[in-house]
């Protein structure tokens, strides 16, 4: 690593220490962020004797509502970065995302429709609407991939198009159920669409966990052919990447990521797009590199944007990620020279 | 014709795009540390011939043979270890480095999670050094100009450390002083590691001063193959090309073609 790449990773770490301290300080009921440092910490085997004078109802605002819902931020915002960082290699083109694929979309319509069938209300205290999210999600993928294959290959444009028509369609079937549906449930839809990390907890951390790390570090495994594919697939092909098999693998490992956090907090926007970005022009565009600080550097963008919607009063996160996200893309497209369209 | 000298061969090669046909039956040898070039006009098969060749291609019928095996039973990664591959367009929009663009050659012979080692790093410097990029190491391969990104897509490939190279028209967009200067390299890497190249060249000037095998495609077929005094004249050319021209022999003794223009400069003044 060289001495740039040290700092810029120091940097994100101190932001995400700073991003905990204040995420857990943040919210209706006033605690400082050395208090809620301290009882976090106190939780640690053997650092107990740091835990401050607290209520048992502080403790539990910041293990059972606060922390939950700061690691659920860090792992969405890890998991779509990732994901964007594999499907610009994918698509050789530093303005890919993971919607592209139609993930978001699918992922509206299985929400949509469960939410729509009344399927909101907790079976057991478990909500099927981030399952049938997750499912509409890989389906649609699947689809657009097996629409996209041509004589055993599957070239980047046809893949590029087939999300966007297939993703054009699941959102007209979820707009179709939305009207022919019952109105009481309309705004629930709507709020899921704009993303929002609110009343989340640990079971919604437990079902995203095993996708964000795990796949995560799986693509990590496929650093240098990801390198390699940014190439372009004939040039990669040459250089001894079975490419077929591996773009398979990363695109079921960049859905699985994607579709795991779409799924439990609805569709967030431009994480996926602006993160490996930002980060690649801070560190270079090597995935031995970019990969873990995209990991870093999506979860604290997340969390901070958590608690932006937090202060605003609860606003849906996506609505902060895109009023922040979009105009921050446009200036890049301005500034970055080397992308001539 | 095909004998075991032969460390790549193509034998009744029948190849081509959705169903049309592009190669009808090609067969061709090259011997360990020849210098082959592939010329013919437009759409006459020299590039499909060459993708055939990498294994990008799949062959409707006949068979591609690379040191004694079928090229179908080696992996991806085999292949790469064996035959590196300089396309007609390279380069990348992503800014990675000279040596990191270089270093990828190695990808073939690194494990999954292998990280480049001194080893690695010193085969990338001295296919740098080769194609003279010390220089431009650390400059981004978007900055690059033709001229230098091509000679970074061949260290890349000498870095790849195979004993095939082969190469798609690489000086088609170059200046002259450039053409000249791949070729030079080109040949000193023939001659100094012992590597077989077989190149792909519309510029037959160039293919008959430095390749020392020519082998013609016409629609498809080869017609002629042989050293490049008996292939390049005037009738063959007239043939294939269906260009009139003269071939004298050039400075170096290569066969030199010249277009006849028809209407000469001279012929103008005197009207």
């Amino acid at each position: 690593m060289s001495r740039h790449q040290t700092l810029v990773t120091a940097g994100l770490v101190l932001l995400l220490i700073a991003t905990v301290a204040i995420s857990l300080a943040t919210g209706p009921s006033a605690l400082s962020p050395q208090k809620a440092m301290r009882i976090l910490v106190s939780r640690v085997p053997g650092l107990s004797s740091l835990a401050p004078p607290a209520t048992a109802a502080e403790q539990s605002i910041i293990l059972d509502i606060r922390l939950p819902r700061l690691i659920l931020a860090l792992l969405v915002g890890a998991a779509l970065a990732v994901a964007g960082t594999v499907m610009q290699s994918f698509f050789q083109n530093p303005m890919a995302a993971p919607s592209i694929l139609g993930v978001s979309a699918g992922a509206t319509l299985g929400a949509t429709a469960a939410i729509m069938l009344g399927l909101n209300i907790g079976i057991w205290g478990f909500s099927p609407v981030p399952v049938c999210a997750f499912i509409g999600a890989l389906a649609v993928s699947a689809a657009v991939y097996l629409l996209s294959r041509r004589g055993g290959r599957t070239p980047v444009t046809l893949l590029l198009l087939t999300g966007i028509a297939l993703g054009s369609l699941a959102s007209a079937i979820s707009s179709f159920i939305l009207i022919r549906g019952q109105q009481g449930n309309l705004h629930l839809v709507i709020i899921w669409m704009m993303g929002s990390l609110a009343n989340r907890s640990w079971p919604e951390v437990q079902m995203i966990l095993p996708y964000a790390m795990g796949a995560s570090v799986i693509v990590y495994f496929y650093a240098r052919e990801l390198d390699v594919l940014l190439m372009g697939d004939e040039q990669a092909y040459y250089l001894g990447v079975p490419v077929e098999r591996v773009k398979l693998i990363l695109l079921t490992l960049a859905s699985l990521l994607a579709a795991a956090a779409v799924a439990v907090t609805g569709a967030i926007g431009f994480i996926g797009l602006i993160v490996p970005h930002l980060i690649r022009l801070l560190v270079g565009p090597q995935h031995r590199i970019l990969l873990p600080l995209c990991f870093l550097g999506g979860g604290v963008i997340l969390g901070l944007a958590d608690i932006a919607a937090n202060m605003a009063g609860e606003i849906p996160i996506g609505i902060v990620t895109s009023i922040i996200g979009a105009p921050f893309f446009l200036y890049l497209l301005h500034r970055a020279r080397e992308y001539e369209f | 014709m095909v004998n075991q000298h032969q460390i790549l061969t193509a034998e009744e090669v029948v190849c081509g795009y959705d169903g049309r046909y592009v190669l009808h039956g090609v067969t061709i040898g090259v011997a360990r540390g020849e210098f082959v070039g592939l010329i013919g006009p437009n759409g006459s098969g020299k590039s499909t011939l060459l993708r055939a060749l990498t294994g990008i291609l799949p062959l409707s019928a006949g068979v591609v043979v690379l040191a004694g095996q079928p090229l179908g039973s080696y992996s991806r990664r085999q292949i790469a270890q064996r035959v590196a591959v300089v396309p007609q367009v390279s380069g990348s929009l992503f800014s990675f480095t000279v040596e990191d663009y270089v270093l990828m050659g190695r990808t073939p012979h690194l494990g999954r999670l292998q990280a480049q080692g001194p080893d690695d790093l010193h085969v990338a410097w001295q296919a740098m050094e080769l194609a003279d990029l010390t220089d431009l190491a650390s400059r981004p391969v978007t900055e690059l100009s033709g001229g230098e990104l091509q000679r970074a897509t061949l260290a890349r490939a000498f870095a790849q450390q195979t004993e095939i190279l082969l190469l798609d028209e690489p000086t088609a967009f170059l200046d002259i002083n450039h053409q000249h200067e791949i070729f030079e390299l080109l040949t000193r890497f023939n001659q100094n590691e012992q590597k077989t190249i077989i190149c792909v060249s519309h510029d037959l000037n160039l293919a008959a001063q430095y390749c020392q095998r020519l082998i013609v495609l016409r629609e498809g077929r080869v017609h002629t193959e042989g050293p490049p005094p008996a292939v390049v004249t005037a009738q063959m050319i007239a043939q294939v090309y269906h260009a009139e021209v003269q071939v004298d022999t050039g400075p170096g003794g290569a066969p030199r073609v010249s277009l006849i223009p028809e209407i000469s400069a001279t012929e103008d003044e005197q009207i």
